[in-house]
């Protein structure tokens, strides 16, 4: 349904290489994620997909069209959901939806099914103008209107930036249902838990695809172990682990810290683990193995 | 102040827009020093319980002191006593990293003498070197949030508050994040700050969830899951905004 090869994307004359020789694919019905920090270059490959921008080298098509030759076919056959919030801040939550469906000559009733389960959260509503909106309202009516023209492709940027968790759960309850209509979505987040919720995903960074595989594949593919530990005192023991030579990767994870588990010679890690803490005069001492997380694979990439 | 008296103290503080009551009597106190995460979902009232701290906005009711200083009639020592940064503002992109530097410390009073040693100890502590004459807006992310939180605290506040401050950092950079504010409570800096990262809750000495305006629940980590009985913080955020009437 999108499939990129080897678009790269600058900006300032080249000094910016927003995006560098990066490829994927996504099929049909699926859920694909971009997961990255900001300034990892996923904007940019939205803004080609979408036809707003072009590459500089590289080709992709979007619903078997090209992004450059077909760019009228494109924009009446996909959504999209800028991480920007872009819709009419004058007009009502009705108006801003009557308004897209005319657009892409279509009727709100026409496709109506596609977004009840959305709108009618914001429909008491109705009357705002949508500049008077709250956050998560705001969210909600910008997707209702990316779909009211029955799209094969979805596009949300970042569409859980600054949403808190309990938001972000349901953002994304809604976009399961909307995969099980038969969309293809491609969405871009820089919450890694989120990334779980993708049939696919990649990771970015630095315009760069670092990695791409199924959430579970991602998490299966981690090199080595990972290790949990715990003690009364965790910032003193945080700073033990990280002044310890020879140097072993560690980092705060909630409430314990990740030790990487490579590198770590021949002993036992849970042991040595054990023995650096004790020695340092730490008690209520845990060390045990973890399954790793999307997060901790990031982080594995960004730091090896 | 007295050493051991509250930096931030409140009090039934309360704030209505029209029939609306968007942060509703709630109380709490931070000590010096002091890690204090501030959740809440959105639409919950912090960031209109926030402005009331800073000194931005008038209570309707309640009490607040920050620093000591009273949130109804002395906002411009507040403001003196205070720094704050956020996600939206931080620095002046079409500035230098030194000019940033200089133009902050300015404005909160650092002398010129100051304002040089504190600069070269700065830009050597982040590792900015080569980039102290770039332009902010040239950074990475990760590096102008680290630089907007130190430049801060630069005037040594009595308190610090930051809204989000690691969204959309990367996950290695968000942590050297809370080094750099784990520094600043050693030193004796409180620290006020909100996050929707759950990882990020378990890093502060004390967290309190907002619900519809109220307070819902106040303790450390490990006391907030066991009064509600879940293994994470998510978990225990779940428990309590689920049933949130102003979300938005």
């Amino acid at each position: 349904m999108v499939s990129v090869n080897n678009i790269t994307k600058t900006y300032n004359k080249g000094a910016v290489k927003a995006v560098n020789d990066v490829s994927f694919s996504v099929d049909e019905g699926e859920l694909f994620g971009l997961i990255g920090p900001d300034g990892a270059g996923k904007s940019s490959i939205f803004r080609i997909l979408t036809t707003l921008l072009l590459p500089d080298t590289g080709t992709a098509k979007v619903a078997g069209y090209d992004v450059i030759k077909d760019y009228r076919q494109i924009r009446s056959s996909v959504g999209y959901m800028p991480g920007r919030f872009s819709l009419y801040p004058d007009l009502s939550i009705e108006e801003n939806l009557r308004f897209f469906a005319t657009v892409f000559n279509t009727t709100v009733e026409q496709n109506y099914h596609l977004i009840e389960d959305i709108y009618v959260q914001i429909a008491p509503f109705k009357k705002r103008r949508a500049g008077k909106l709250s956050g998560g309202m705001k969210q909600k009516l910008a997707l209702c209107c990316a779909l009211i023209h029955k799209p094969t492709v979805l596009f949300l940027d970042e569409p859980t930036t600054g949403v808190d968790p309990v938001s972000r759960k349901e953002f994304w309850e809604m976009l399961k249902r909307l995969k099980q209509q038969g969309i293809t979505i491609v969405v871009s987040t820089p919450y890694m838990d989120e990334a779980t919720l993708c049939d696919r995903i990649a990771l970015i960074q630095h315009g760069r695809i670092l990695s791409i595989n199924s959430p579970q594949g991602i998490v299966a593919a981690y090199p080595g172990r990972l290790y949990a530990v715990k003690a009364r005192d965790m910032p003193r023991a945080s700073r033990v682990l990280s002044a310890h030579t020879p140097p072993i990767n560690s980092y705060l994870f909630g409430e314990y810290i990740h030790v990487d588990g490579q590198g770590m010679g021949d002993r036992d890690p849970i042991e040595l683990l054990n023995g650096i803490l004790t020695q340092a005069g730490l008690d209520s001492i845990e060390v045990m193995p973890v399954i790793p997380t999307i997060e901790d694979y990031f982080i594995k990439l960004l730091t090896t | 102040m007295n050493a051991n008296q509250p930096v931030i103290k409140a009090e039934n503080l309360t704030k209505r827009f029209g029939d609306f009551i968007a942060t509703n009597a709630i109380s709490f106190e931070v000590y010096k020093g002091e890690i204090f995460g501030f959740l809440g979902a959105n639409g919950a009232g912090k960031t209109t319980a926030m402005r009331m701290l800073c000194g931005l906005s008038v209570p309707s009711s309640g009490t607040a002191h920050i620093a000591g200083f009273d949130v109804y009639r002395q906002t411009e020592k507040i403001k003196r006593n205070i720094g704050y940064m956020s996600q939206k503002f931080s620095l002046y992109e079409d500035l230098t990293v030194l000019e940033n530097i200089r133009f902050f410390g300015g404005i909160y009073g650092l002398s010129d003498q100051e304002l040089r040693l504190k600069s070269d100890a700065l830009i050597e502590q982040l590792g900015l070197q080569s980039e102290a004459k770039k332009l902010v807006g040239e950074l990475p992310l990760g590096w102008k949030q680290k630089l907007a939180f130190s430049v801060s605290i630069l005037h040594e506040p009595t308190v610090v508050f930051l809204d989000e401050p690691t969204g959309g950092v990367d996950p290695v950079t968000r942590r050297q994040f809370w080094a750099l504010i784990y520094e600043a409570a050693g030193n004796g800096i409180t620290v006020f700050v909100t996050t929707h990262y759950m990882d990020e809750a378990e890093y502060c000495h004390r967290i309190s969830i907002m619900v519809d305006g109220r307070i819902a629940a106040l303790g450390t980590p490990k006391e907030l899951k066991a009064q509600l009985n879940e293994s994470s913080m998510d978990g225990v955020f779940y428990q309590l905004a689920r049933g949130a009437k102003n979300t938005d």
